[in-house]
């Protein structure tokens, strides 16, 4: 799997009113201005789609960080 | 195995009927304005058609019934089948088809039952009705699908009310030895059923007083028992799952591929998940219409809406149609219709 850096990029591409490079792996994700619910749909939206992997309600649940989700990500593919 | 192939089935007319009361997501209280974008950005869904008190599903379904009725001057003796797909019935007991046969001056003669589906129900109710009158000995069938879904909402339930509307649609199906095969995919997978569940006032779960209680899931998210509960995640990850392969198996079946049709019409679920399930198949967006931006998530009728609003006149010709359906059961399935000759009646509005 490619890197966080990338990882991140794609995230702040999806959220629209955010600024690039104001999410970093430790930013805890439900802590940002922009998060709602629905932006769990938009993350699980785009991890199915580039990386072909489910993240599932409990994993979203357990997770805190960027860096967190990443790795949720990355141990799923392997 | 759900895969099955149905023959001398031809799919003559549908026609949909929604109240003509109409609410818009952008008038909703509970949401700030940048989770009012977000929402429409994430759904599609802009506004929706919300029936008012004592207006029915049947009262719709039959409405779309007389439509076609009047259209194709069909002789009402005629009619030997008339199946009714929906979860808001009129009662609890009688079925509702069986009112509708004595509504619609239908024969004594008439098969009338229900089927009691939700977003997959287009799909299944389908199926059923075709493989009843594969063999011939029935020549003509209504089957009437829809849901009154608004019914069963907490207004206070950002993460529901938003989503849903309300609609009654009929579909006209005719014997004809001539028609191609419509191949099926049917599946279900009950260990889902709490996914999507009004958990009160079945035999499994009666009315007590605690029914009423309002329960604050969290803010903007207060909902008693007798509403719709939704977990949003569960339903989004299990359609992204299920139904794009579901759709594989289909084509692989019936020995087709993608290129092969025409449209592929979904159960208008959420547009973000849609258009997911859509790029997993490497589907051009002008194959794929969309009615939830202006009438929400419509349940089982979502998808016979959709042929009325936007594929009006565009499926006369031989056309080939995929349809999609997933969700509440959990419940899915495909329906691959070639050589369609499909007339779509105007939309019906009803007070």
């Amino acid at each position: 799997m490619e890197d966080i850096s990338e990882f991140i990029k794609k995230i702040e591409f999806e959220i629209d009113e955010i600024e690039s490079e104001t999410i970093n792996p430790e930013t805890k994700f439900r802590e940002l201005e922009e998060w709602s619910s629905m932006m769990g749909l938009i993350f699980i939206a785009l991890i199915d789609t580039e990386y072909d992997v489910t993240v599932n309600g409990d994993d979203l649940i357990n997770c805190v960080t960027v860096q967190d989700l990443y790795n949720v990500v990355k141990s799923k593919i392997q | 195995m759900g895969l099955t192939s149905i023959n001398n089935i031809n799919i003559r007319a549908i026609a949909a009927c929604v109240p003509k009361k109409e609410e818009s997501n952008f008038d909703y209280e509970l949401l700030t304005e940048s989770e009012k974008k977000l929402l429409v950005k994430t759904t599609g869904i802009e506004k929706r058609r919300v029936a008012r008190d004592g207006l029915c599903t049947s009262d719709m379904c039959l409405e779309s019934a007389e439509q076609i009725i009047k259209e194709f001057n069909i002789n009402k003796e005629e009619i030997d089948v008339l199946i009714f797909v929906s979860q808001t019935l009129d009662y609890f007991l009688p079925a509702t088809s069986i009112i509708l046969q004595d509504r619609l001056g239908l024969s004594k003669n008439t098969v009338a039952f229900d089927i009691v589906l939700g977003c997959s129900g287009y799909v299944y109710g389908l199926s059923v009705i075709s493989g009843l009158m594969s063999n011939g000995n029935f020549k003509k069938g209504l089957l009437l699908v829809g849901d009154k879904s608004t019914f069963s909402l907490s207004k206070e339930d950002k993460s529901t009310y938003p989503l849903f509307g309300d609609v009654g649609t009929a579909t006209y199906i005719e014997y004809d030895p001539n028609a191609s095969p419509i191949d099926f995919n049917l599946q279900s997978d009950g260990s889902g059923y709490e996914a999507i569940i009004i958990p009160d006032g079945g035999t499994r779960s009666p009315w007590t007083e605690e029914t009423d209680k309002v329960i604050e899931i969290e803010k903007g998210v207060k909902r008693n028992k007798r509403n719709l509960w939704l977990d949003g995640i569960e339903v989004f990850n299990f359609s992204l799952r299920e139904a794009a392969p579901n759709i594989r198996e289909l084509l692989e079946y019936n020995n087709t591929t993608t290129d092969d049709y025409d449209y592929f019409v979904f159960h208008q679920a959420n547009k973000l998940m849609n258009e997911s399930i859509r790029k997993k198949l490497k589907l051009p967006a002008e194959k794929v219409p969309y009615s939830l931006q202006d009438y929400g998530n419509t349940s089982s009728g979502s998808i016979p809406l959709t042929m009325v609003t936007q594929l009006g006149g565009k499926i006369e010709n031989k056309s080939n149609i995929i349809l999609s359906a997933f969700g509440v059961g959990l419940s899915w399935g495909a329906a691959a219709i070639k050589n369609a000759n499909i007339k779509c009646l105007p939309l019906i509005e009803m007070d």
